[in-house]
């Protein structure tokens, strides 16, 4: 057992350090707004695509350069240590374009991949609706044959990024009287297309991170979608087994941690001395402490298993069923130890209530707790899954709220 | 990176697994369970003829002169079949102390005879419930004798000899020391406890002027101690996930076999949930304990945290899933019949030994600060 970096890792990382020495943006302000926030990325973007860094696992045709899964984690640790603009691409670049290079036709390679690798053009996911979370089959955006077209109307929601995305792929009903799996159609769409309307949603937050779309009589030709016409919940795996990768890696909770509430007790003073001498307040310290470790080595396994050229086990899957309710006590904690003055959002020490009105989102974004539970008894533990009583019913028919 | 045991670690593994399923199959628990004997004997010649208790032992002193990873993959195979022996006692705490603290003629006197398993060591370290300290340790050493009683003494009966932590001194941490005392010779008494888990037997041991020497300097006893459970505890750590894997595989076996309301218990969330969270801790669990295996095996600097990392998220793994483990057997966990109380009762046996989760989180604090501080 070593930490250690096989020659040609150790090769490949000192490649993308001295690349990313002489790159990275040597600006480290914060943006003052999201548009000054996505040129920085753009700009970023292109250069790291034009160095073969974007997609390192991606075929040489399309941008990549043909490297191992290892290569990708390595270059993102490197990355990660030089505070690079980034954020707007992750959903296109790591579900999006996945799914059309599997589904999409050449010609639709050749248009769309490159300038999507290079920051040009942005896309998002468009699958949630107002009655489709978890269960997302149930969606009920219409999309309806009109000669070689199709028209679509209906409404998504939850779509990060759609105000400043060029496209996205979209999952419709194309079939009301199958059951509901059978009846799906993937396309992708120009979001600037007449008929697409984008509105924020405002968070608890106060934040706006996602959208609500709205499609009214938008008109798209055959030649968009992706799959067979109601082969769209095949497709729709394809696209979430890639977010799975993305947002369940383990990477998804950033912010304060066992160290911020080891240094927060140092420094807070409780009615018997300074925080860090009380033994209830050490006793939560190490309970943290030890899951935040143990996802650290467990990404190490995975690591491992990547260096060895072995598919990753399935302790890969842990990672935001541990990390989201961590985030979400480590932050309430921390504003416990500042007692009354835990309730300010502003001054030093602020980012445990950030954390905390973010904490909530992170628990249920890209596969609620409940659903990621569910997905670790079924694919990993081999458990029944439950019980579907629309599962024969054609879509029309099954019991439906509001 | 290289954080996965090796292909022939896992031969290990593998060869251990197949060892234990023939000759310690839950009956064989049982067995001492309800009194058949102290400890599984055929149980334990059989682990010496594998060599497992030489592994750890370098070569010169009659070992195998293997690493503690080969050690930490055995354990994790011991701790899932609940083996009824005094493994941990022999070989994570006497065996350890003597490498870490003795003399060459301590190591050549008990080392040879320890790895050829003629001998069997333990700790004797708590004195009732107090937890034991430079502050409240009452057994004394002096002039070659002990006097005092140490009680529960783990494999207190199963063992031949025992490293001892005694008072040499007034106060502070150089007030205790470590004395290696012969437990069949004169001056000691030993009478078998009622336990909690009756397949790790305990002891309590009356010292009465039992001759004895000093392991390690006069004073150092205490940060000793310190060293031996850090060591220990990883390995313990290993047996923890070991029998918290064997609860979850129990559980999940138990659940899609059983129906309610037409249909298997394992398709209901609430047990599918519960079932996913024991898997969620274990990996926990088995990830920390992979960081202390490194730390052991090298020796790294960083090897008190790891043991605290280790134990902590290894007690509590195990305590969830073995309690679990009965609840999702509804009425049929809570009978005699069931093996869900080996798993129950060794969980919590295997939580107290070598103090409990508080003084561990307590070193890892302590850790965490000098990191910082550094």
């Amino acid at each position: 057992m070593d930490f250690n970096d096989t020659p040609e890792e150790a090769a490949f990382r000192a490649e993308a350090r001295a690349w990313l020495e002489a790159n990275a943006p040597k600006d480290q302000s914060v943006p003052a707004t999201e548009a000054e926030a996505l040129k920085r990325a753009k700009a970023w973007q292109a250069k790291r695509a034009g160095a073969g860094f974007a997609k390192i696992t991606w075929p040489k045709e399309f941008g990549g350069r043909a490297g191992t899964p290892i290569q990708q984690v390595i270059y993102n640790q490197e990355e990660g240590k030089f505070n690079v603009p980034g954020g707007f691409f992750d959903i296109g670049l790591g579900m999006c374009i996945p799914t059309l290079m599997t589904y999409g036709k050449p010609e639709d390679l050749k248009r769309y991949v490159g300038p999507a690798l290079r920051g040009e053009e942005i896309w998002c996911q468009l699958f949630s609706e107002p009655s489709a979370g978890s269960d997302v089959a149930g969606l009920r955006t219409k999309a309806e044959k009109d000669g070689d077209d199709w028209v679509i109307n209906g409404q998504k929601v939850w779509t990060s990024g759609a105000h400043y995305s060029d496209f996205g792929i979209l999952l419709t009903r194309t079939n009301p009287d199958v059951p509901k799996h059978k009846g799906l159609t993937m396309f992708y769409i120009d979001m600037k297309a007449p008929g697409v309307t984008v509105k924020p949603i405002k968070q608890i937050n106060g934040g706006a991170n996602f959208n609500e779309v709205f499609f009214n009589d938008l008109r798209i030709p055959d030649s968009q979608r992706l799959g067979a016409v109601g082969d769209g919940w095949k497709v729709a795996l394809t696209t979430l087994m890639h977010e799975r990768l993305a947002v369940g890696g383990g990477a998804g909770a950033r912010g304060p941690d066992a160290r911020e509430i080891l240094e927060l007790a140092r420094a807070t003073e409780l009615e018997d001395g300074p925080a860090i001498r009380n033994a209830a307040v050490r006793e939560k310290i190490a309970d943290i402490y030890v899951r935040t470790q143990g996802l650290k080595y467990t990404t190490y396994r995975t690591m491992t298993a990547l260096s060895r050229g072995q598919q990753p086990g399935p302790e890969a899957s842990i990672g935001k069923i541990v990390s989201a309710p961590k985030l979400q006590e480590v932050s309430g904690y921390g504003m416990d130890l500042q007692g009354e003055a835990g309730v300010l959002m502003t001054g030093e020490g602020s980012e445990f209530q950030q954390s905390y009105m973010w904490a909530p989102g992170l628990r249920i974004a890209g596969g609620t707790d409940e659903i990621l539970k569910n997905i670790i008894a079924e694919r990993v533990l081999g458990l029944p899954g439950d019980i579907r009583v629309d599962k024969d019913l054609p879509f029309k028919d099954a019991p439906k709220g509001r | 990176m290289n954080f996965d045991f090796s292909d022939d670690q896992k031969a290990l593994r593998e060869q251990a697994s197949r060892f234990l399923r023939d000759r310690c199959p839950p009956k064989a628990v049982r067995r001492i369970l309800e009194g058949g004997d102290v400890f599984d004997r055929d149980l334990w010649k059989g682990v010496v003829e594998m060599g497992w208790t030489a592994t750890a032992i370098p070569e010169e002193y009659g070992g195998l002169g293997l690493g503690y990873l080969e050690l930490c993959v055995i354990a994790e195979e011991l701790g899932r079949a609940v083996a009824p022996i005094p493994f941990a006692s022999s070989v994570y705490l006497a065996t350890e102390a003597i490498l870490l603290a003795g003399s060459e003629e301590q190591k050549q006197k008990y080392l040879p005879r320890l790895a050829a398993g003629e001998i069997i060591g333990t700790f004797a370290n708590a004195e009732g419930a107090n937890a034991p300290s430079p502050r409240t340790i009452k057994t004394t050493f002096k002039a070659g004798k002990i006097d005092g009683t140490k009680t529960p003494v783990a494999d207190g009966l199963a063992a031949d000899f025992a490293v001892v932590l005694v008072r040499t001194g007034d106060s502070g941490e150089r007030a205790l020391s470590l004395a290696i005392v012969d437990l069949t010779g004169a001056g000691v008494t030993r009478t078998a406890l009622k336990t909690v888990d009756p397949t790790r037997g305990q002891a309590e041991i009356a010292f009465a002027g039992a001759p004895a020497e000093l392991l390690g300097a006069q004073g150092e006893g205490w940060a000793l101690t310190g060293q031996i459970f850090d060591r220990a505890a990883i390995m313990l750590a290993f047996e923890q996930v070991g029998g918290s894997d064997a609860c979850l595989a129990m559980a999940k076996d138990y659940a899609l076999g059983r129906y309610a309301f037409g249909r298997q218990i394992a398709s209901y969330q609430a047990i599918k949930h519960k079932l996913a969270d024991m898997y969620v801790n274990t990996e926990i669990a088995r990830s920390n304990a992979y960081y202390g295996a490194w730390a052991l095996s090298t020796n790294a600097p960083e090897l008190a945290e790891a043991a605290a990392g280790a134990r902590i998220s290894a007690i509590a793994a195990y305590d969830y899933a073995s309690k679990e483990n009965i609840q999702t057997h509804g009425g049929m966990g809570f009978t005699w019949e069931l093996d869900c109380q080996l798993f129950f009762r060794r969980a919590k046996n295997d939580a107290l030994s070598i103090g409990p989760a508080r003084v561990w989180k307590e070193k890892l604090v302590t850790q965490l600060e000098r990191k910082n501080a550094a």
